[in-house]
């Protein structure tokens, strides 16, 4: 009687425990559709393989699957990842040179035919070794990979050159979509317009600069998600249309981030109806001259540019209109291979005395016969951050007599310009997904190495002085390494100008759930976890 | 016999000019009476015009140069209409802001003035089928309305002031050709057309000599109005992002982005440009009108 009254309880207990563990966390809701707002007018093309921006991940990765990814639930985790077309994580051999993965035998493809290894390995060789004419953007993150096969329908092997901590990360780049072997072989170039995916959602519709519509994909192999019926991504490059669509709930999220007048006004008039997740962003603006145009091939030149910016003073004051906060180097800021702010300071464009430092930027224009130099700085059609920072550089160069005018055009011909080299500088950015400072940092090598780098400069040190870092495994000496890396980049040949890094505010209505903020705006963007609580 | 001698001359050469002084003060004088709003307007435009023509020495701050020490200030005795969010003097973006306004106004109303006007005459003065072909494609130009057609064509030139001027320029061709037209279907047919047609004189200096300085009248009004659908046209361009950039002194552009998300917390920064817009397009359209009433005839005997 006694054991039989125990173990009554027991059960009542544990039955108590898990009913208050599921009431912590609310069961998802089916159904609904997502309004969520894109902040461009549109995306250059749909291929996440060449494109580097969030006006093609936001617009297109709810259609997609990859191979692995960082947990949906964990976005911010810089160690941890977790299968998407895997069946599970596998365990390096061969010394961490050999990766095997098993492929889910239940992925279908949205036009009904099953996928296949065959597919992911097909897709990977696409993104690590282009066939002549197809632009892989990231191909330089991959160069640890020596090859990939599927040696039958369900596994896919990745043979490295040698064993890294990079390359998992790497693999979990959210831009490595899989694409279907039969259109690729075919046609490599078909993704670039077209959209057919095995993700969480089915393509249905894109109208240029107006919207993208997709529905539930109700074969997803993840079981019982997403949990949403249908989706709607809108073109709304102007900040004030997306506040005031969020304050009018005519859309319930905006992924990328707004700025902080944004979020106090809405939070100010809209209360507990809006939910803010906010965090440092692994993204920041990056001025590259254009050494194919003179006089910009001139070292000096590109120094007095950087000279004439005061980082200290004008991040702090530009946080408090644009998405932008912190000064930082070619590192992302906080990760123990950035740089001190001691060390940013004997780097040209940090320098404590902005006088002295703007006296420089004189002296070497005068030095260089550029004084009162006149060109043209091509910049982006997105506010935030691009148009605040770009008008504020300008009014930092104008202060050593520089005579700059902003040429803002949408995403498309931006990046036609920066890829045919039909700018003077040019305003772009160096995003990231999951921070890896060795990864992160290949943007500054030369675009032979690096073909997303516009600067059009060929440097053997660079490239040397980035590959002694990249293998070397003791972290003081790779931290060394790569102060050595980042002071040839931006000093001694002030290739790149980096500007202060971006602060995501992500603003959305409170009945938006599942989804979780990153220091990536380019993680977790399926949209297969998200819910509505209406 | 009166003899004529150089003073003489003179005299009544200066007798003359003092007429006609007398005459055009006259003439203003009375169409300040007969007309006050239209002088009103007059006035502002005068103003506006000398403010952009003086704003290097009207202008106490450089319109371009940011100071984060002052942003988002209130107005006050330093900075009299505040400033915006980079810390910029507003009344001097105002003030240069009238620069680039009258650039593209009068740079797109004169351009697309004259050229509908030589095309409106001489499609009158041809007729025929270059006439009907021509009528066609202004019908075409202005089945759009003049902002979307200035969106297309600045989407294919790009964005800055040259490139705007253009953009409005193109959509008020058919606009002043189409009524300049009209009045020259009538002036074609008056004698002395038919006179200089059988002395022999060339098109060209019976379409310029003759007829365009006949229809001066109608050209005249339809310019005033142009200038301020062009800086209304350039005000639309830049809210839109497509007109002249940052950090440009422009008042489309000051009222683009950043002073709708400060319109509650920084209202003036909104205000002062959006009122310099107004004031200014109110002013040309009481001139306009004024100036038609002046000059046609059918209304100068009421």
């Amino acid at each position: 009687m006694n054991i039989r009254t125990g173990l009554w309880t027991l059960g009542v207990a544990l039955a108590a425990s898990i009913a208050t563990a599921q009431a912590g966390a609310p069961t998802p809701k089916r159904g609904g559709t997502l309004t969520y707002l894109i902040p461009a007018d549109a995306p250059p093309s749909f291929d996440g393989h060449r494109e580097t921006t969030f006006a093609t991940v936001h617009t297109v990765a709810p259609y997609y699957s990859v191979l692995i990814r960082v947990p949906p639930d964990d976005p911010s985790s810089t160690t941890e990842f977790v299968c998407d077309l895997c069946t599970e994580m596998p365990k390096p051999t061969d010394g961490g040179k050999t990766y095997t993965f098993k492929i889910r035998p239940d992925v279908k493809w949205h036009d009904g035919s099953k996928l296949t290894a065959q597919d992911v390995a097909t897709s990977w060789n696409m993104i690590v070794f282009p066939p002549k004419g197809v632009t892989s953007a990231r191909v330089s993150y991959y160069s640890m990979v020596d090859k990939i096969e599927a040696p039958d329908d369900s596994t896919v092997v990745f043979h490295l050159k040698y064993a890294t901590t990079a390359f998992l990360p790497a693999l979990a780049d959210p831009f490595t979509w899989i694409y279907k072997k039969e259109i690729l072989d075919k046609d490599p170039h078909w993704y670039e317009k077209n959209i057919m995916g095995s993700g969480p959602f089915k393509f249905v519709s894109y109208e240029v600069g107006q919207s993208i519509k997709g529905v539930r994909n109700p074969d997803y192999y993840h079981k019982g998600q997403p949990y949403l019926d249908a989706i709607e991504g809108i073109f709304t490059p102007k900040q004030s249309v997306r506040t005031d669509a969020l304050r009018a709930d005519r859309a319930a999220i905006e992924f990328r981030g707004l700025p902080p007048s944004a979020r106090d006004q809405l939070e100010k008039e809209l209360g507990d109806k809006i939910t803010v997740q906010d965090s440092d962003w692994n993204c920041g603006n990056v001025l590259t001259p254009n050494q194919r145009h003179k006089p910009f091939d001139d070292v000096r030149v590109r120094r007095a540019l950087a000279l004439a910016i005061d980082q200290w003073h004008g991040a702090p004051a530009l946080a408090k209109i644009a998405t932008v906060r912190t000064v930082g180097g070619i590192v992302f800021p906080g990760s123990p291979l950035a740089a001190t702010k001691e060390e940013l300071q004997q780097i040209a464009g940090y320098w404590p005395d902005i006088e002295k430092s703007r006296a420089e930027a004189k002296r070497l224009l005068k030095e260089a016969g550029a004084e009162g130099l006149k060109f043209e700085l091509l910049n982006r059609n997105v506010d935030q951050p691009y148009k605040f920072v770009g008008t504020w550089v300008i009014g930092e160069w104008k202060k050593i007599g520089l005579n700059v005018e902003q040429k803002v055009v949408p995403t498309g011909p931006w990046f036609q310009n920066m890829r045919a080299g039909t700018f003077d500088v040019a305003m772009e950015a160096n995003c990231q997904s999951v921070v890896n400072p060795v990864l992160d940092t290949g943007k500054y090598l030369p675009g032979k190495i690096f073909p997303d780098n516009y600067g059009g400069y060929d440097d053997q040190t660079s490239i040397d002085l980035y590959n002694k870092m990249q293998y070397e495994t003791d972290p003081k000496k790779q931290r060394a390494d790569m102060r050595a890396y980042e002071k040839h980049t931006l000093d001694e040949m002030a290739h790149e100008i980096v500007l202060p890094y971006w602060y995501r505010i992500v603003l959305a209505r409170s009945y938006v759930k599942g989804w979780k903020i990153s220091p990536s705006h380019y993680l977790n963007q399926d949209l297969s976890n998200i819910w509505l609580d209406k | 016999m009166t003899a004529i001698t150089p003073g003489s001359v003179t005299s009544a050469a200066s007798a003359d000019t003092a007429w006609r002084r007398r005459t055009l003060a006259g003439t203003v004088l009375g169409f300040c009476r007969r007309h006050p709003l239209g002088a009103i307007g007059f006035v502002i435009i005068l103003i506006i015009c000398l403010a952009g023509g003086l704003a290097d020495w009207l202008a106490p701050f450089d319109p371009e140069e940011n100071d984060f020490s002052t942003m988002m200030q209130a107005p006050d005795w330093i900075h009299v209409l505040g400033t915006d969010q980079f810390g910029r003097d507003i009344f001097s973006r105002l003030v240069f802001g009238a620069r680039t306004a009258m650039i593209v106004g009068f740079g797109a109303a004169v351009g697309g003035g004259v050229i509908g006007l030589i095309l409106g005459v001489t499609s009158a003065y041809f007729g025929g089928w270059f006439d009907l072909v021509f009528q066609r494609v202004l019908d075409v130009l202005m089945a759009f309305p003049l902002i979307i057609l200035a969106l297309a064509v600045v989407s294919v030139f790009g964005t800055g002031v040259f490139n705007v001027i253009i953009a409005i320029t193109i959509p008020l061709v058919p606009r002043c050709g189409r009524v300049v037209r009209a009045s020259a279907l009538a002036v074609r047919e008056v004698p002395y057309v038919d006179a200089a047609r059988a002395l022999g004189f060339g098109h060209t200096r019976i379409v310029f000599h003759h007829m365009i300085p006949n229809v001066l009248a109608p050209f005249l009004i339809l310019l005033s109005a142009f200038v301020g659908q062009a800086i209304l046209a350039e005000a639309s361009l830049s809210y839109l992002g497509l007109g002249v950039q940052e950090p440009v002194p422009a008042w489309g552009l000051m009222l683009q982005g950043s002073a709708e998300d400060y319109a509650t917390t920084a209202p003036w920064i909104a205000i002062f440009p959006g009122l310099a817009i107004v004031i200014t397009v109110l002013a040309f359209s009481l001139f306009g009108d004024a100036l038609r009433d002046a000059i046609d005839p059918k209304l100068r005997t009421r």
